[in-house]
């Protein structure tokens, strides 16, 4: 077959030549290699003081968005959950009574809404999936945790903050979702 | 009693209770290593002799090295307790006549050397420079033959350690052929 | 009797003497750990451990902490007390090794002559030699009351090893002795500092006792015994707790003594180069400077120690047999007979 490089190397096996019998010369060049790693540039990051960006189409944990007035978007219609490859996704829905229009956006929102994130592989199906743009991947993951109970999201721990009352908290959860893409 | 006499006591009981010790042992790797403390008792009574050089020599070569190719072969053995044979009555009893009779061949040879021992006490006839030159001036005929006799020694350990000569490769095609038309037949 | 006569004064200052050098050794060792890792990490485009202080300078006290803090597990069918006298073995011959090595130059307090040598005996190196073989036992006793067949292998691995290379030790320093005409170290560094460093004469000698050393030391390329492998663990397998960390302390400290041995034989001691410290006089912190100067020496040899141990591969154990037995040992013959010659030639 043709090599498609040239980087190819026959390997010899002639006898050592007493010169290389010795072994000190190799030695003495491999130690001028390693001596010369000391000098290198370390490519470590000090991760926790430290952190590598994200791309900006990194999938992370998921976040439950608001609109601008801080009403949850998400009507639990369940085509997230429907989408999830990994089963991930459960939800309830509940009917808006009327005073929780200021909570709420539409008729329907979702009451409970659960990701297990030992299940869910990130694919970012979900937030293909939304018709209303209330399910983002963020670009934070999950942390560790001491059981697996710690890593069935609800929606307390899910939900962006309000953007009227906590709009640091909000700008910081979005991160750069909706920014980068055009 | 001076510091010297203290120490001498202290090392000879040591030297006593390990040297049965050695015998008492059920353990063949517990006898090795009461017989290293013995060493180390002796090469303290060395050291009270003023003595260096022998002491440190019977450090390294029994101690360091003889007694560690003896550990080698009782652990590698996995000799213990419970692989000792048990000897016959009448073998302790010669055994233990045995042993007496070497104790008083000891005793009769060490009752008159008194003389020597305070000459020990002052000399320094155990550095390293007066042992050289008396090794080298006085003795050197006797000390050329033992390096001749151990040099011997070594050549024949390193003879009887060999491996055996190979069988040269017709014997051995013909020791096959030989089994083959054994099993044909 | 010259050696038992009790002086209060001679006594004390020994004391101290013994507690300081014993007490730089440990931490010499300690920070060799943390030298270890760190150097390891650079040489391999890390960073190392750097989160238990600046720099990762508590990292020792936390690797100490930690092993005190483990189970102490003592394995049933193990015989307990040589179990337990294993690793104190190790440890009392790693650190009885300093008692003769001349750590600086005399110095003078208040009309006491007093020298940075615990005891100057007239066979200096030989007690090195003596204490070194000794070394073996506490790998020995360990690897064998383990009752653990790898345990065991990596004993006898160890403690063969350990007597191959003493021999080739031996002689590569007889032509370092011959040189200098006595045993006891005070007197080597003195010729060298009279007449220049071992090494200018001896560098084929020296050569051969750096590789033993390393094989005595059980350090890579020779470190067989631990072996993770083909033996698991090593010798130490069956230990935890601090009694696993005093094997690994003890070699740290084997490592350390070893650096100053060499620095010693070979590389004129406390000896300050192109400097005649003689004409500064007889202060205390001449002294000092030549402590200062023989730990750079040392620190300089673990260095080296610690780069070949990242850097070569650990040998089979019919080679390193082989480079002890067929190669290192006749050449040190050699060395020993050319030096012979010569000075019987030269003193003609």
């Amino acid at each position: 077959m043709q090599a498609l490089t040239n980087r190819k190397q026959q390997v010899e096996r002639k006898p050592m030549t007493v010169w290389e019998k010795l072994y000190l010369p190799s030695i003495f060049k491999g130690m001028g290699i390693t001596f010369s790693h000391l000098f290198k540039k370390k490519p470590t990051i000090n991760y926790p003081e430290e952190q590598r960006p994200f791309s900006s189409v990194f999938r992370g944990l998921h976040i439950l968005n608001r609109d601008e007035e801080g009403r949850e978007k998400c009507t639990a219609c369940g085509l997230c959950a429907l989408s999830c490859p990994a089963e991930a996704i459960t939800m309830e829905a509940a009917e808006r009574q009327p005073g929780e229009e200021h909570l709420y956006k539409e008729e329907k929102y979702a009451a409970k809404y659960e990701i297990n994130m030992l299940r869910c592989i990130f694919c970012g199906l979900c937030e293909e999936a939304c018709p209303k743009d209330a399910i983002y991947l963020s670009q934070t993951f999950a942390p560790a945790n001491y059981g697996r109970k710690g890593f069935i999201y609800n929606k307390e721990d899910l939900l962006i903050p309000d953007p009227n009352t906590d709009p640091e908290g909000y700008e910081k959860a979005k991160g750069d979702i909706g920014k980068n893409i055009k | 009693m001076g510091i010297t006499q203290i120490l001498f006591w202290i090392l000879a009981i040591t030297a006593i209770f390990s040297a049965l010790m050695v015998v008492i042992s059920k353990n063949p790797v517990y006898s090795v290593l009461w017989l290293i403390v013995t060493f180390f008792t002796i090469s303290g009574h060395y050291i009270l002799l003023n003595a260096q050089f022998l002491a440190v020599v019977n450090i390294i070569v029994y101690a360091g090295a003889i007694m560690v190719l003896f550990l080698f072969v009782i652990m590698l053995m996995n000799l213990n307790k419970e692989t000792e044979p048990q000897k016959s009555k009448w073998l302790k009893l010669a055994g233990a006549v045995a042993g007496g009779c070497l104790l008083l061949v000891l005793v009769a040879g060490l009752r008159h050397t008194e003389k020597q021992m305070t000459e020990m006490v002052t000399g320094d006839i155990g550095l390293i420079q007066n042992l050289g030159k008396v090794l080298f001036k006085d003795y050197v005929v006797p000390f050329e033959i033992s390096s001749i006799l151990f040099l011997s020694a070594m050549v024949g350990a390193v003879v009887l350690g060999k491996k055996e000569p190979r069988i040269p490769v017709e014997t051995e095609m013909r020791k096959v052929e030989e089994t083959q038309q054994a099993i044909n037949i | 009797m010259y050696l038992l006569q009790i002086d209060w004064w001679i006594f004390f200052e020994k004391l101290i003497l013994v507690a300081v050098i014993v007490t730089t050794a440990l931490v010499v060792a300690m920070y060799s750990t943390y030298a270890e890792r760190k150097i390891a990490a650079f040489l391999q485009d890390r960073r190392g451990p750097n989160r238990a202080g600046p720099f990762g300078l508590l990292q020792p006290m936390a690797d100490g902490l930690k092993l005190f803090m483990k189970e102490e597990i003592i394995p049933m069918t193990s015989s307990k007390f040589l179990f337990v006298l294993g690793p104190m073995l190790a440890m009392i011959t790693a650190c009885m090794t300093s008692a003769v090595i001349p750590w600086g130059s005399t110095i003078d307090i208040k009309g006491h002559q007093v020298p940075l040598q615990i005891s100057d005996i007239n066979i200096g190196i030989l007690y090195i030699f003596g204490v070194v073989s000794l070394g073996v036992y506490g790998i020995m006793i360990g690897g064998w009351a383990s009752n653990n067949k790898f345990s065991l292998l990596a004993a006898v691995r160890g403690a063969s090893q350990m007597i191959s290379y003493e021999l080739a030790m031996g002689l590569s320093l007889l032509a370092v002795l011959m040189l200098v005409g006595d045993l006891r170290m005070s007197s080597i560094v003195n010729h060298q500092i009279a007449n220049g460093w071992n090494v200018l004469y001896q560098p084929l000698g020296f050569l051969i006792f750096f590789i033993c050393a390393l094989a005595e030391c059980n350090r890579t390329p020779f470190d067989l015994p631990e072996a993770e492998n083909e033996l698991n663990f090593g010798y130490h397998q069956e230990y935890s707790s601090m009694k696993l960390g005093f094997y690994l302390f003890a070699e740290y400290i084997n490592m350390f003594i070893s650096a100053v041995v060499m620095s010693t034989l070979f590389f004129g001691g406390y000896d300050i180069p192109f400097v005649n410290e003689a004409a500064w006089g007889n202060h205390w912190w001449v002294g000092l400077i030549g402590f200062v100067v023989l730990m750079t020496k040392a620190a300089l040899f673990i260095f080296l120690f610690m780069w070949i141990r990242w850097t070569i591969p650990r040998f089979r154990y019919d080679q390193l047999m082989n480079l002890g037995w067929k190669k290192l040992l006749p050449l040190a013959l050699v060395n020993m007979l050319i030096t012979a010659v010569v000075i019987l030639l030269l003193h003609k």
